[in-house]
């Protein structure tokens, strides 16, 4: 029993000391970002040699007031957060209601929808650029809104796990609701939607997280100046003369915080998602 | 009857309440993806230049017989298979090893969880710009060659040389992306039963020999799924030669999407480049499907 108990104390100070010593290596770039990010330009690369590289010293907010400075920061935010938060809310509501109607209801092409939605999940978006670029030139959408949105919404990922979530909801408790005289649409609407609230708040942090990262797409079609995107703003900053590394940093630091936000509150949701895909796919 | 008749209007209304959810959907889907594939394979058969629209020649196989003599596309092919063939062991063993070091649920363990996911909560266009400045080759501003100098080695060009650019990006994926797939692997981990762990160690099984015969096994569904995603990922890499190499040196990091990009939106070859996307599409898919069929045999 002795020997049991010393043996799960090895255990617990490998788990510390090895975490803790793999963990710092493994943030050490994202520890050198933030001190960069703080430092004053000509101190960035001082110290390179020595573990006071992750350290800034003379720490200051100076950075952050540049790259509002010279990026138009407030703008591209704007920018970001309107097309993403746009397409959350359809992305939502018709992939939900989608979903729902392969689940819960029986009607001709419900079988033929489903395995379209499962063989398109797979579809790699890079491959089809060019028709796509070329279908929102002719709608007179490039350089607009609607070209970041609209394409965007409809999602056979989404569509899936709101599928595989509807799918277990007790047909008896949707069968009361019809018995009541409430019609298909009105029981979704007022039963299925308010007990659903996971799914939705899994679907709403996926999204945000692969919105808030995109670049390809943003970056073939919002090509003015005052459209740009967080990604597009901050690549292009990376570019921009005269190039100052601890601003670039602090633009760095800046894009990530809504993520970390995101993270903060719905940690729970978004992890779920990420492991849950694994164990349905 | 009153009650047959009843059910039979609730049979339609459930038909008409099916079309009106699916259709928003679906109609998106048909006008954003199913069109443009089929819109893609149609433009590979002409000569399309984006400067003249008008001009636009059918000519049949044309591309695609020219894509068979591109060295260009040929080496846009293999990068490709190479990040994605180094990638994915990397970041999958990576992946598995950090779910395995944070699986115990002491005190403090989501901690260490979200340090080794934390690379995720920045964008790879972030960690590309990032870790170009981290790979500059003078030792006096590139933070791994200031540690390579500390410890006596040369400087290396990381970036600017054809040898190591590729590896340069693939290691940097790798640890931007293992958090991600760690995740999978944390769920796949609390799925095994803890009676066999038991049972192996009343057995005499050494820890590594748990982790053979009682982890991996279990794992086998995981790792199939873990395997597959980061796969079809992988074949998509443009963001990181994008930023951080444009392509080079020497054209050692230009993959398949780079390719169709460069063709496409800044040579104006749209024929040509839809014949190149044609071709990553039918990879991409044949891919995913085989993987898809390997995975189902659990």
């Amino acid at each position: 029993m002795k020997s049991l108990k010393a043996q799960n104390a090895l255990q617990k100070i490998f788990f510390y000391a090895g975490n803790t010593i793999i963990g710092i290596i493994f943030v050490s770039p994202l520890i050198w970002m933030i001190a960069a990010s703080l430092k004053p330009e000509a101190k960035i690369f001082a110290n390179m040699n020595s573990i006071k590289t992750f350290i800034p010293e003379e720490a200051s907010l100076d950075n952050f007031i540049e790259v509002f400075r010279r990026v138009d920061l407030a703008n591209v935010f704007k920018n970001t957060l309107t097309y993403i938060l746009l397409i959350l809310v359809l992305d939502l509501l018709i992939n939900s209601i989608c979903g729902y109607a392969l689940a819960k209801f029986r009607f001709r092409g419900r079988k033929l929808i489903l395995s379209f939605v499962v063989a398109l999940m797979v579809m790699p978006m890079e491959a089809i650029l060019l028709p796509m670029y070329i279908e929102m030139s002719q709608l007179d959408w490039v350089n607009s809104l609607p070209a970041l949105v609209v394409p965007s919404i409809a999602k056979c990922f989404s569509i899936y796990m709101f599928y595989n979530f509807f799918k277990d909801i007790p047909d008896d408790l949707l069968e009361a609701a019809s018995i009541d005289g409430s019609s298909p649409i009105r029981t979704f609407f007022s039963i299925v939607m308010p007990i659903s609230k996971t799914v939705y708040a899994t679907v709403f942090i996926l999204d945000f997280v692969a919105h808030w990262n995109d670049f390809m797409w943003p970056f073939l079609v919002m090509t003015g100046k005052d459209k740009r995107t967080i990604q597009l703003a901050v690549q292009s900053f990376f570019g921009t003369q005269p190039v100052h590394y601890s601003a670039i940093m602090a633009s760095l630091v800046l894009s990530a915080i809504p993520m970390i936000v995101m993270f903060v509150f719905m940690q729970k949701y978004y992890v779920e998602g990420i492991a849950s895909s694994g164990i349905k796919g | 009857m009153a009650k047959i008749e009843k059910l039979s209007g609730r049979k339609r209304d459930e038909r008409i309440a099916g079309y009106v959810f699916a259709l928003p959907a679906v109609g998106l889907l048909l006008a954003f993806l199913a069109v443009p594939i089929i819109y893609t394979i149609y433009y590979s058969v002409f000569q399309y230049q984006v400067m003249r629209p008008n001009d636009i020649l059918f000519v049949g196989l044309e591309n695609y017989k020219k894509l068979f003599s591109d060295s260009d596309f040929w080496i846009s092919l293999k990068n490709t298979f190479y990040f994605t063939i180094v990638v994915v062991p990397v970041q999958c063993t990576l992946a598995l090893v950090l779910a395995m070091l944070v699986s115990k649920k002491y005190r403090g363990v989501s901690f260490f969880r979200t340090m080794y996911f934390s690379p995720q909560l920045t964008s790879m266009v972030v960690i590309s710009v990032l870790w170009t400045v981290l790979y500059n080759s003078n030792p006096n501003t590139g933070l791994i060659n200031a540690l390579l100098a500390n410890l006596g080695m040369e400087p290396i060009n990381f970036l600017t040389n054809e040898k190591t650019a590729m590896n340069s990006i693939i290691f940097m994926s790798a640890w931007q992306g293992a958090g991600y797939q760690m995740m999978i692997f944390l769920a796949g981990l609390q799925g095994i039963p803890k009676d066999q762990y038991e049972a192996a160690s009343v057995d005499g099984a050494t820890p590594w020999q748990q982790f053979l015969f009682v982890t991996l096994p279990n794992l086998k569904g995981t790792i199939k799924y873990v395997i597959m995603i980061t796969m079809i990922q992988a074949m998509k890499l443009f963001t990181q030669p994008y930023v951080m190499t444009q392509g080079g040196p020497r054209n050692s990091t230009k993959t398949m999407v780079y390719y169709i990009y460069t063709q496409g939106f800044q040579k104006g070859n749209f024929g040509y480049a839809c014949a190149v996307a044609a071709v990553f599409f039918v990879i991409v898919v044949a891919m995913s499907l085989f993987l898809q069929k390997v995975t189902a045999d659990k």
